[in-house]
């Protein structure tokens, strides 16, 4: 669905853009354009959810998406030429941005392996399980193999129906727009893991290290923790504090189910997950498919809450024409995440407050955006989103401070490159594409993108990992870790090509099962002849 | 005593790679990403390798397992060299830093610090990990150089894979088949002469091993474009 109405606003925006490249000032055309589309935008949210999914949200970005296809020489006498050289140069530029998405994703996701990682290998108490869940009834006493494993089997059924189940509850109460609602769960969740969990781990770690400490300091540090985590986590806080936060509330997470479930049961639920990841986003009547196109007919967050997202990187370089961006340039924030927020009605971004700012009213964005793991129903989010429109969750993302570094100098590039295509035309078609990175136009068509993890992903490798450490066995780790990443990277690679939501836990779960598996039977016994000899290969 | 032991072996072995990450992979996305494809295939030839010392009935003879592992490494190299040749162009269009492709032994460099840096991972995480505690070596039996000759032999490893990896990308390049074998050729060397550490002969191995790695360090400075005058300029600032 999304790909078509990308395809279909791709043709219907060709033709403006080859225009604006015709006037070879496409920054003044572009400008000119906004106010408009905005005004129009604004007029279709106000009165109701009459436009269609693609028209106002999509155009604009694909408008721009084009142009660089305008600037190759052959798109040029080509015109308002067909559809296969455009899918190519959406792929690459998908490629282009994905390169860095891909790291963008790979830090908070090793962040929250080596977290649980540490905790593992430093506190003994997350290493045994002694008390169970209620979902797992069965508790793996058994010495018989072929008893842990119907065991492990009925249990995995068990949590994965509980998974379900509330999966759908979540969609059905997104379709009637209970928002409150899903708000109200979301955030007692996060309450209970800011609060109970943390003081859990506080506790264990606190006896692990043997330190001291009285009850009211204890209390204290819990409420301020706690409350600074729910404020910065649904209301507002600076960026790498929400950053943290939902990092830590992932890894917490994922020590829980470290802890409590049985051995066997927590890799058959992996296992599990990741199959019914598969179904849930890929099936036609997948429920998590039907909760991302839902989002889309709405112009809403595709499911804003529970969604972890890297991004915006170029959504800002986007929104800020070179004129703007010496106004922002020190504020840059102001444009990026922090002031997601303020966007609504910030000048800079008009389309993205125009989205943000969509049916669902302007509190909504900002209270779901970065919304961490509810105990279940994040298991119910893992998906990697692209193009979703990502302004909302511009907090969620992070690094924009990385971003907000590098401001100047891609907005000198910018200027360079502005004037370049003012200058002449002619010229523009190779030194152009050399100079550049992203060319003046097409940021806005970055705007939408932006990729989404859902927290229940960073929540299962992390799992997988730290199940891996858990046998004391570091290469057994290390080789988890990198075919995880690998798997990541593959899956964002077929994100790029497929343009469509895709599970992102089953390529890399498959591939740490095996790894992990692999390692632990095959690799280590030669590696440990090989350390022990001192022989290196 | 244990804690400083284990940060000075861990310093000396990844020490310089973290610096080379650093300075020249960490900013560059692409980069990271083929560095990390390079840890994974090395993984895989790990992973083969181990299976064929697991399944051939010679179990207990080490020497003939790190002769094949070193047969499959390189096999995964040239693996890996096919890899990034054939998307070099679709590398050129992704990567916003076009040196990564104007300049291919920068790839080559790239992958073969990743071969590296995981190779000493596997070689070395488990003994880093019982160094921290709560024993040490040498105080009943067994040398107590035992830990200090790992790093420095890691280091080496890392640094050696790096080297071989520009090299061998350019000798397929140019059919340099001399290359070829000479680097193929000084892996096996190096892997055999490590077996002498079990007899505890750890100058002897690390001294051959150290200056292969520099013969290396410099077959590489040169086939990468380096001459001994360029070499002076990097020296003195020039």
């Amino acid at each position: 669905m999304a790909a078509v109405n990308l395809q279909a606003s791709c043709s219907s925006g060709l033709a403006s853009g080859d225009d604006a490249t015709a006037t070879s000032q496409n920054g003044e055309a572009e400008r000119l354009e906004r106010p408009p589309k905005r005004q129009h935008q604004r007029n279709n949210y106000g009165s109701g959810n009459q436009d269609q999914p693609d028209a106002a949200i999509l155009a604009v970005p694909n408008v721009v998406m084009r142009e660089p296809g305008g600037q190759r020489p052959s798109r040029l006498s080509g015109g308002g030429g067909g559809g296969p050289p455009t899918n190519e140069m959406e792929e690459e530029q998908g490629l282009k941005y994905g390169a860095q998405h891909v790291i963008k994703l790979f830090v908070p996701v090793s962040l929250c392996m080596l977290v649980v990682v540490a905790t593992i290998n430093s506190i003994s108490f997350y290493n045994s399980t002694d008390v169970y869940l209620l979902y797992t009834p069965f508790h793996e006493q058994s010495p018989e193999p072929s008893v842990k494993f119907w065991n492990a089997l009925a249990n995995s059924l068990i949590l994965m129906s509980v998974v379900v189940v509330m999966t759908i509850l979540l969609i059905v109460l997104y379709k009637k727009r209970c928002y409150r609602i899903i708000h109200g769960w979301l955030i007692l969740s996060s309450f209970m893991l800011l609060f109970i969990f943390t003081y859990l781990y506080l506790e264990e770690l606190l006896r692990a290290y043997n330190i001291p400490m009285d009850y009211p300091t204890a209390v204290l540090i819990m409420w301020n923790f706690g409350v600074v985590g729910m404020m910065a986590i649904h209301w507002q806080g600076p960026l790498r504090l929400q950053q943290g936060y939902l990092i830590f509330v992932a890894a917490l997470m994922a020590l829980v189910f470290i802890k409590y479930l049985p051995e066997w049961t927590a890799w058959a639920v992996l296992a599990a997950i990741s199959i019914w990841d598969l179904i849930a986003v890929l099936s036609p009547r997948g429920p998590l498919r039907i909760l991302v196109e839902t989002a889309q007919e709405r112009n809403e967050q595709i499911f804003p809450a529970l969604i972890y997202s890297s991004t915006v990187v170029y959504a800002l370089v986007g929104t800020v024409t070179p004129q703007q961006a010496d106004a922002t340039s020190s504020p840059s924030s102001s444009n990026s995440t922090t002031t997601t927020r303020a966007t609504q009605n910030s000048l800079a971004s008009p389309e993205a407050a125009a989205v943000s700012g969509s049916r669902s009213g302007n509190s909504h964005p900002r209270q779901n955006q970065r919304d961490d793991s509810s105990v279940l129903a994040t298991e119910g989010m893992p998906l990697v989103t692209f193009k979703s429109n990502l302004r909302g969750n511009a907090e969620a993302a992070g690094f924009t401070q990385e971003w907000s570094n590098n401001l100047s100098e891609r907005v000198a590039r910018r200027q360079i490159e502005v004037q370049s295509t003012q200058s002449g035309s002619a010229q523009r078609s190779n030194e152009y594409r050399t100079v550049t990175a992203p060319d003046p136009n097409h940021p806005d068509g970055q705007e939408e993108r932006g990729i989404k993890l859902g927290l229940g992903d960073f929540i299962f490798y992390s799992v997988l990992v730290g199940k891996a450490s858990s046998y004391g066995d570091w290469t057994t780790t290390i080789a988890c870790f990198v075919a995880i990443l690998i798997g990541l990277c593959l899956t964002l690679l077929l994100l790029a090509i497929w343009r469509k939501a895709l599970p992102a836990l089953p390529i890399s779960i498959t591939f740490g099962l095996i790894f992990c598996f692999a390692t632990s039977a095959v690799v280590k016994p030669f590696m440990e002849d090989l350390s022990a000899q001192q022989v290196f290969i | 005593m244990t804690l400083p032991e284990f940060f000075g072996c861990t310093f000396i072995a990844f020490g310089p790679p973290f610096a080379l990450f650093v300075f020249t992979i960490a900013n560059d996305p692409v980069r990271i990403i083929i560095l990390i494809a390079a840890a994974f295939f090395w993984l895989l030839s790990l992973l083969i390798s181990s299976l064929w010392y697991a399944l051939i009935p010679l179990k207990g003879f080490l020497a003939f397992g790190v002769v094949f592992s070193v047969f499959f490494q390189e096999g995964f190299r040239y693996i890996i060299y096919r890899i990034l040749r054939s998307t070099e162009q679709g590398l050129h269009a992704v990567a916003e830093d076009t040196r990564v492709t104007d300049n291919k032994h920068i790839l080559a460099y790239v992958s073969g610090l990743g071969f590296g840096i995981i190779s000493g991972m596997f070689a070395l995480v488990n003994v880093l990990a019982d160094m921290s505690g709560p024993g040490t070596m040498g105080l009943k039996s067994g040398s107590e150089l035992f830990f200090v000759t790992s790093a420095a032999q890691a280091l080496s490893i890392i640094l050696l894979h790096t080297f071989w990896s520009v090299i061998f990308f350019n000798a397929f390049d140019t059919n340099n088949y001399i290359h070829i074998g000479y680097v193929v050729g000084s892996h096996l060397f190096v892997s055999l002469i490590t077996l002498l550490n079990a007899s505890e002969l750890y100058t002897i191995s690390l001294l051959i091993n150290y200056i292969v790695t520099i013969g290396t360090g410099v077959l590489a400075f040169r086939v990468a474009g380096g001459t001994s005058r360029s070499f002076k300029k990097f020296i003195t600032c020039q």
